[in-house]
């Protein structure tokens, strides 16, 4: 293990324990953004389905780093540093587009679909006079290429020299979950972001608390949607780095939650209309909810018949944003568009479960301001990080801890 | 093309009652604005540009309105906040008589408890409007917001 060099060590061995000061110090910050999204670990770029054609592109971000990814001519994925070889300026200053090859605005540098430099304007100069030295080779500061795999059409990229393929990185325990949403051609429905006031970290960990859902969001459980007490798991991959936690849509109709006077189970509270937490089986598994999420920075969403890939983009050290992108499939029923359709009212930052996310991971953020010294407190199911039948537990979390400090050096 | 003064100002009165409403905190006379079987919709412009039809709020009755002011009042976390509108004049994109097809912009700021104020939103109301004897009222209320980002939550209507 390497030592980072910030004056805080941690404060102790167990992931029972995680130091405020890592959702507010700047240096940390920066080196996480070094080790972890521009080290060995695999950041989800976008969806293949965003790139529908040969000859296009759209931008994306490997930690708060600015990347171009492309689909060449003979349909191939690549991706590459959104920098321009010569003054850094960005290649694309636009989201999404057709392009046979990229020029820089800046001073008409151009680069294929691969990153690679093809041309400096008047490199040779205009009329014999001018132009770069013949042994100048600006190809040497050319932006850096990603190794970019896909995997069910979810498209990932990294910079790390070290890092297992990606479906190994992702875990033989947890590839079955993204083949088993990610089973057929994706439809594109609808795209947007969320920005959180919180450290990117502190989302990542709300998406991994299987012990949350049910507390914080009166939907999952006066609905019975998800309540802890349903049948599911959560699965947490070797180290900690990915995790799956899941609910069967049958429910005991236990009185667990009533009886423990949780504030979200309010049996006084009924829908008009019901339709939009309706929902049809259509994994045919019996799994109503699936949450999945790969380390740092990317996440898998199945709420009943509401599909969602979301990825982080750090913007600071109490700055998030969240990239949400929903989807169906080719060859959806009109009544599975239309409950898709329904339950967009369950999601995003105007969502009835997911807009109290956005909330928790704030008051996190400001209720641990002035406590930097302080730690909180993560050891519901224990200590460790392994797979457990029972989700009130923080074993995920733990896993990303450990992940965390391992690539840190923490 | 001459406009029909009556209509347009019949649109600005109801966008203007529709905002006020909502500015108030009267938010359980929200889906009053609406037919029963009306339709409201917030999506962003990039969606609406691709042809994607998923936003951030959909909604295809006064029920479902109902349910949502139901939610936020009684099973929702987030912060207590507020909203100003301010909205330009409409335009009549279509009259034919009893519907019209108004287009209307719109500014939000957004006020926490705290007094932090933001520019929350802009975007354009698209409005299908129907004139029933002396009612004015939206059969359909499409808000298509100008930037895909939405800081923290969406909570109260736009």
């Amino acid at each position: 293990m390497n030592v980072v060099a910030n004056p805080r060590a941690w404060p102790s061995d167990s992931l029972t324990r995680v130091p405020y000061w890592v959702y507010s110090d700047q240096a940390l910050y920066d080196i996480e953004m070094e080790r972890i999204f521009r080290g060995d670990t695999w950041s989800f770029l976008c969806l293949e389905a965003e790139l529908p054609r040969p000859n296009m592109f759209r931008t994306s971000h490997l930690g708060d780093m600015s990347v171009v990814v492309t689909r060449d001519g003979e349909g191939k994925v690549h991706a590459f540093e959104n920098r321009c070889a010569h003054r850094g300026a960005l290649l694309c200053h636009k989201d999404r587009g057709d392009a046979k090859e990229i020029a820089c605005v800046y001073h008409n540098w151009t680069y294929d679909l691969c990153g690679k430099l093809t041309g400096v304007a008047f490199r040779r100069g205009i009329g014999g006079k001018g132009g770069m030295p013949p042994d100048s080779h600006p190809e040497e500061h050319a932006p850096r290429q990603l190794r970019v795999e896909t995997f069910c059409g979810l498209v990932f990229g990294t910079l790390g020299k070290n890092v297992k393929p990606l479906e190994e990185f992702i875990g033989a325990n947890i590839t079955p979950s993204v083949r088993r949403v990610m089973a057929k051609p994706v439809k594109l429905l609808g795209g947007y972001s969320q920005i959180l006031p919180s450290n990117w970290k502190l989302y990542m960990e709300n998406t991994k608390d299987s012990y949350h859902a049910s507390l914080l969001h009166m939907f999952f459980t006066t609905f019975r949607l998800n309540r802890l007490s349903q049948k599911g798991g959560l699965v947490v991959s070797e180290g900690g780095a990915n995790h799956i936690s899941y609910s069967m849509s049958a429910d005991t109709a236990g009185k667990e939650y009533e009886q423990a006077k949780m504030r979200s189970a309010n049996e006084g509270f009924a829908l008009e209309v019901p339709e939009v937490i309706k929902s049809v089986d259509e994994f045919g598994d019996g799994i109503g909810l699936q949450i999945l999420s790969v380390f740092p920075g990317f996440v898998l969403q199945q709420i009943r018949n509401s599909l969602a890939v979301r990825r982080i983009v750090p913007m600071g050290t109490d700055k998030t944003e969240l990239v949400w992108m929903m989807f169906g499939f080719e060859g959806d029923t009109q009544e599975l568009h239309d409950l898709r359709m329904m339950q967009s009212n369950l999601i995003g930052p105007g969502g009835f479960i997911s807009m109290e996310d956005g909330a928790a991971t704030g008051f996190v953020q400001r209720g641990s301001r002035g406590a930097a010294s302080e730690m909180s407190v993560v050891e519901m199911g224990g200590q460790g990080i392994g797979s457990e039948e029972s989700r009130v537990s923080e074993a995920a979390v733990r896993g990303f801890w450990n992940t965390y400090r391992q690539l840190m050096g923490v | 093309m001459s406009v029909n003064l009556e209509h347009q100002f019949r649109v600005q009165d109801l966008n203007a009652r529709y905002t006020e409403a909502i500015d108030d905190d009267r938010l359980e006379s929200w889906p009053d604005f609406f037919l029963p079987e009306g339709k409201y919709l917030i999506n962003t412009a990039e969606n609406v540009a691709h042809g994607l039809p998923l936003g951030f709020m959909f909604a295809t009755s006064q029920a479902m309105l109902r349910d949502r002011i139901k939610a936020l009042r009684q099973a929702n976390i987030y912060e207590a906040q507020r909203y100003r509108h301010v909205l330009t004049a409409p335009r009549l994109v279509e009259d034919n008589g009893g519907v019209l097809l108004a287009r209307t912009s719109f500014m939000v700021a957004r006020v926490m408890h705290s007094g932090e104020t933001m520019l929350f939103a802009t975007g354009m109301y698209e409005d299908r409007i129907v004139l029933n004897g002396d009612k004015t009222l939206f059969a359909e209320k499409k808000v298509i917001l100008d930037s895909r980002q939405i800081d923290t939550l969406l909570a109260i209507p736009l």
